[in-house]
């Protein structure tokens, strides 16, 4: 699995209710959702993000509410791939249930700049920042959630 | 091996002798639950997989609590999916209007829930029924659904961080106080994936109000459950609403933990959560000057009966600031009747509050109170992030219930020593 795509950077602690707010939530229908991703702490988010544009986002992303509509929202808005310094727990899950992937690498985030280049080959565990030509290798995910990510998220894995 | 509580009970629901932290087990559920935010969603991947049946129809609840009494068309239709998955399905523990209430006061009161169960809810305060004794945590829709099929949820075992609760705490002073003193003590993160565990010669003086209102909030510093020991106090709660067999689980006497902590309740001073994340507390001496626009009291975290008395204490023979909106939702049936039958509701209405219908209404921003563009509410419920109750560019200030009624008659953030002289 390989992205490529622009940085966009957020800070610490991005909660679930600035990724999609709850006024939207009554929906879930991920075109819908996508509209409004990020509303709450950037208004330009959704005029901006290119498909393949990474997130890159400081400790604990993703917290808050368990709602499930924000990795969707964030996937469906075109995000290849969100960066973090550290996950959330059920974001965390949430993310790879439904097959947004992610990653936890403290460094990369500190050093990528908004608008950076990214290349991300998740299978070999290597990241590249083009713009600042360096690159960092990252944890495999556990056996167990590589094979959910395989079976193409978690409800195929369970009929398997 | 020694074991935490929670390790103990993931050992059980997993059929191991011991487990380690960091280990990936699956374990057999004792309770799913879903509401009309997140078991639409769970419902869709259900029968998108093909899947005709549910494992248990008696060990699934499903709650829709959130937008209801449902707010305008898209939620009805959201409820609407809920409903008709429920008959299909023959699940027994669907809540209709009328008997529905905030689902984490509504499933300990229904005795759905007990000491050494294992329950996964698509909700993030799922925590709060480790107030019981049970291990409970919140997952996402995705999960729900696979719990609901298979009967049993993937978990990481996680590394424990030990409270040791000692000392009485002052009058006023709520398990919502702990609790926030302790976000601000460890941090939104300070216990990312770990179980918060709770014990100590302290928990006499916690009623199960108080400590539903801990377990509540373990979520907000990123914890991956709240639980504590078990005592006469837990089982007599268990004796008065449950016919279900529970189990306690005790902590090993030199079972590992990440960090410990010591407590003094004695110590503990009426708290306060500034705007815009939970860890963000100063003593209600530190305040300062903050006029306010709404409160509201209620929720899951401090929407109990406790809650309402504290708040009527208050309240009685007092008005509300004519600049304020005070917003009171009982967080269940049997709450709301208990207030009528106790004459809470005269000592609200006399004073100016409104009385909700059950609901979480507000505190998600969902409806029943939400803020204008620069207004300021202080709020029982248990998030203040950006927007969480309405407009951007509105503030939550989170507080126990005696700081929230006060507020409201003082029009700005105060103690009820403020009020009751």
């Amino acid at each position: 699995m390989k992205y490529e795509g622009n940085v966009i950077k957020y800070g610490d602690n991005v909660d679930t209710d600035v990724i999609i707010p709850a006024r939207y939530l009554n929906t879930f229908d991920e075109k819908e959702l996508a509209k409004h991703c990020m509303e709450d702490i950037d208004k330009t988010f959704v005029n901006r993000v290119k498909p393949g544009d990474i997130i890159a986002g400081g400790f604990n992303f993703g917290c808050g509410s368990s709602r499930e509509h924000a990795p969707i929202a964030i996937k469906a808005s075109g995000i290849s791939c969100v960066i973090a310094k550290s996950f959330a727990r059920i974001f965390y899950r949430n993310a790879i249930n439904i097959g947004l992937p992610i990653i936890e690498c403290p460094e990369c985030v500190d050093d990528a700049e908004e608008g950076d280049k990214i290349g991300i080959d998740l299978d070999n565990g290597v990241i590249i920042n083009y713009n600042k030509r360096k690159s960092y290798t990252v944890q495999p995910f556990p056996e167990f959630i590589q094979e959910i990510i395989k079976a193409g998220g978690l409800m195929n894995y369970i009929r398997q | 091996m020694a074991m935490t509580m929670t390790q103990k009970i993931l050992a059980k629901g997993s059929g191991l002798k011991e487990v380690k932290p960091g280990q990936l087990i699956k374990a057999k559920v004792d309770m799913v639950l879903g509401n009309d935010i997140t078991a639409p969603v769970a419902i869709r991947e259900f029968e998108k997989a093909g899947l005709i049946k549910v494992f248990d129809r008696r060990k699934i609840a499903l709650v829709p609590d959130h937008f209801t009494p449902n707010k305008d068309i898209k939620s009805a239709e959201q409820v609407k999916i809920m409903r008709e998955f429920a008959r299909k399905m023959g699940i027994e523990y669907y809540f209709e209007v009328g008997r529905v209430g905030i689902e984490h006061a509504l499933l300990p009161e229904q005795g759905l829930v007990v000491a050494g169960d294992i329950v996964i809810g698509a909700d993030s305060h799922t925590c709060t029924y480790g107030a019981l004794g049970a291990f409970s945590t919140g997952v996402g829709s995705t999960d729900m659904a696979a719990a609901m099929a298979a009967g049993e949820v993937w978990l990481k075992v996680p590394e424990a961080i030990k409270f040791n609760l000692i000392g009485k705490p002052s009058e006023w002073v709520s398990g919502k106080d702990i609790i926030l003193h302790i976000i601000g003590m460890i941090g939104v993160d300070g216990a990312l994936y770990k179980s918060m565990e709770f014990s100590g010669e302290g928990l006499e003086f916690l009623s199960m109000d108080d400590r539903f209102a801990m377990a509540n909030m373990a979520i907000e510093a990123g914890a991956k459950n709240g639980i504590f020991e078990v005592d006469s106090e837990t089982l007599k709660y268990i004796a008065e609403h449950s016919e279900k067999d529970y189990e306690v689980f005790t902590a090993d006497s030199d079972a590992e933990y990440v960090k410990e902590y010591t407590i003094d309740l004695s110590k503990i001073q009426l708290t306060v959560s500034f705007p815009h994340l939970p860890e963000n507390t100063k003593t209600i001496s530190e305040v300062g000057n903050i006029p306010i626009d709404q409160v509201v009291i209620g929720s899951c975290t401090n929407g109990r009966m406790e809650d309402m008395r504290t708040a009527a204490k208050i309240l009685a023979g007092k008005k509300v600031h004519p600049n304020v909106r005070c917003i009171i939702i009982p967080a269940t049936q049997k709450i709301w009747k208990q207030c009528m039958n106790e004459g809470l509701f005269e000592v609200f209405i006399d004073s100016g509050c409104v009385v909700s219908t059950p609901t979480c209404g507000p505190c998600l921003g969902g409806h029943m109170g939400i803020l204008a563009e620069g207004e300021r509410a202080v709020s029982t419920t248990n998030r203040n992030f950006v927007g969480r109750m309405g407009h951007v560019r509105s503030e939550v200030y989170l507080a126990g219930p005696a700081v929230a009624a006060a507020s409201a008659v003082t029009g700005k953030i105060s103690s009820p020593d403020d009020v009751i002289g």
